[in-house]
């Protein structure tokens, strides 16, 4: 009897052991940005070598200079706006391209909309890393080097096709009688998409939003290869290439600006995170 | 009477009684019209830059002139005789393999934890997917933070705990170079593996799963038995897009090592970069990238498959 209370209580100790140690390597890196963000510098720059400072706690009381510097001293906040204005862009066109594109393939491309989606979908796995060098050509021909324009060109090649996916799974759960029903009280087909379809699809369309945005705030390899001005640059370029001095890093500023910038997207993102691995995983959940 | 009615609906088009048919009710057009934009983006953005890549590779073509001299094979006869190139190669498929078979592991066990019920289950579920959320390259300068030569924190630690005699020059190091990129690669991935698997494993019937329970099968025999192989499916399409992630990365690398050091952590996405655009030669660069290619068929080809599997199912 008693070895057997003390199994099950080892089995609770081994599960929230688990729990505990997946979620400190989840979370240290982003601990580390709080803490770094928030030292002085003489609690920030010790080495290593000293062991009696203890680095994983605040020794001196909290700061913001770092905080100041990012936003006053760097150009922090003219990333932030190149961000927003490029996310803005890229959401607007992934919309207008993406949804009807997902209703077609859902509703009026019969037998070929399953191979042309699919079609659509394989396309989001030509990575940004075999097409940068192409790409390189062609934004120096159209003369957009160094211009936001370029990613605004060049982020729907992989907004568009997930979006896509997305609508077209979205559209399909529609039932179709509603449809048929407006079309028998005789409304247009595109009358019907307007008036029926796409008040249901409202949150089908928050879902592209959020995912077409974060996936522009995460790309790096486009914006590298195209923007070396560094007022042109976006948060993910900016932060971790041009906040140094010489060969300094702030690591204070550039801590402080990797939590500010991830922790808002990370908690917007994992609340939808179920919605989009639903997506990716269509195929084999049914099968 | 409704009877009647119905049945004069295909003959008489009641619909044009009412209202005219215009552009908006024909389908024929329709659908394709709203689905050219997507096409025309996908076929001039993706399929034409992706076959701009592969002339490219058989040029001499260089960032700053806009000549296109076709060399033929000339910058893959040179690769395959440049170590450098077989360093990269070597490299992409390394951290790959070793990075998804820990995300696998780790993904499995962090799947069952999760699946099980506990106090706090939410809130650490929610935790652990913020490393896949963040964007990676500030991510990145986390790690580059952490791993720092002169201030790392993982050099303190172990120190203090005596395992560490000497010290830890995590980027001066090839082999410790290799182990931090591979750590960030799995910080990164396992999360979304996680999710992927818990949404498998709530996929699973319970009324199989209790089955297995009452027929007296052990932890591992359950495990074995019963899970993994339901979870096979959802299982491959985690590892699919974690090969997909991890073979074409190129922040993590170039963020953390640069390819350094003594170019001995290159991946072909960041030789490619190197060579291609640092170094301007468009046409070489190109044919580093290419080399991806059957890592992208064999998934495009699994990825399809399972589609199929889908399709006949329903």
């Amino acid at each position: 009897m008693s070895v057997r209370v003390a199994v099950r209580v080892a089995k609770r100790v081994a599960l929230y052991a688990a729990a505990v140690g997946f979620t400190v390597f989840a979370v240290f890196p982003f601990y580390w940005m709080f803490l770094t963000a928030f030292k002085q510098n003489r609690d920030l720059y010790v080495g290593a070598t000293n062991l009696q400072h203890v680095p994983w706690i605040f020794n001196h009381p909290p700061t913001l200079d770092h905080v100041r510097l990012l936003f006053f001293g760097t150009p922090y906040l003219v990333w932030v706006k190149n961000t927003a204005l490029v996310g803005l862009a890229v959401v607007a066109i992934t919309l207008l391209v993406a949804v009807p594109a997902g209703y077609s393939l859902a509703r009026l491309a019969g037998r070929w909309g399953e191979r042309l989606g699919i079609g659509i979908f394989l396309t989001y796995l030509v990575p940004p890393t075999l097409l940068f060098i192409p790409f390189a050509r062609v934004i120096s021909l159209l003369g957009l080097q160094n211009q936001l324009g370029a990613l605004v060109l060049v982020y729907p090649t992989f907004t568009v096709p997930f979006c896509t996916w997305l609508m077209m799974g979205f559209f399909r759960s529609v039932p179709r009688d509603l449809e048929e029903q407006a079309m028998i009280d005789g409304y247009s087909r595109l009358a019907v998409i307007r008036k029926v379809v796409l008040p249901l699809a409202v949150p089908g369309m928050l879902t592209v939003v959020i995912f077409a945005f974060t996936l522009v705030l995460q790309e790096f390899v486009y914006a590298l290869t195209f923007i070396s001005q560094v007022e042109r640059m976006t948060l993910s370029l900016g932060v971790p290439v041009a906040l140094v001095r010489g060969d300094v890093f702030y690591w204070g500023s550039l801590m402080a600006a990797c939590l500010i910038t991830s922790v808002p997207i990370a908690v917007v993102y994992s609340s939808f995170i179920d919605r989009f691995i639903a997506g990716l995983t269509a195929g084999a959940l049914k099968g | 009477m409704a009877l009647e009615r119905e049945a004069q609906v295909p003959l008489a088009r009641p619909a044009a009684a009412f209202r005219r048919r215009t552009l908006a009710d024909r389908e024929s057009v329709l659908g394709p019209l709203m689905l050219a934009p997507a096409l025309a983006y996908v076929l001039l953005l993706v399929g034409v830059p992706f076959l701009l890549a592969i002339l490219l590779s058989f040029s001499s073509a260089t960032a700053g002139s806009l000549d296109f001299t076709w060399v033929g094979l000339r910058n893959f006869a040179r690769l395959l005789a440049d170590p450098q190139f077989h360093r990269a190669l070597g490299n992409t498929l390394r951290f790959m393999l070793v990075s998804q078979a820990l995300v696998m592991v780790l993904a499995t066990t962090a799947a069952h934890v999760l699946d099980a019920a506990f106090v706090g289950r939410q809130v650490v579920r929610s935790l652990l997917l913020l490393p896949w959320a963040a964007p990676v390259a500030l991510a990145s300068m986390a790690w580059v933070w952490i791993f720092d030569s002169t201030f790392s924190v993982v050099n303190w630690t172990l120190k203090v705990l005596g395992l560490l005699p000497g010290w830890l020059y995590w980027f001066g190091e090839p082999g410790l170079a290799t182990a931090a990129i591979i750590t960030v690669h799995v910080w990164r991935m396992f999360p979304f593996a996680t999710v992927i698997v818990l949404a498998g494993m709530s996929a699973i019937p319970q009324d199989i799963r209790e089955a297995a329970v009452v027929d007296g099968a052990g932890f591992f025999r359950r495990l074995f038995h019963v899970n993994l192989p339901m979870l096979l499916p959802v299982v491959t399409v985690a590892v699919l897009f974690g090969v997909v992630f991890t073979a074409t990365d190129f922040s993590v690398v170039w963020l953390l090592t640069r390819g350094g050091p003594y170019n001995s952590t290159h991946v072909l996405a960041t030789l490619a970069f190197q060579r291609g655009i640092l170094g301007a030669n468009l046409g070489e660069g190109a044919a580093v990238a290419l080399f991806l290619l059957p890592v992208l068929l064999v998934a495009a080809v699994a990825m399809l498959r399972l589609a199929r599997r889908a399709e006949v199912g329903t």
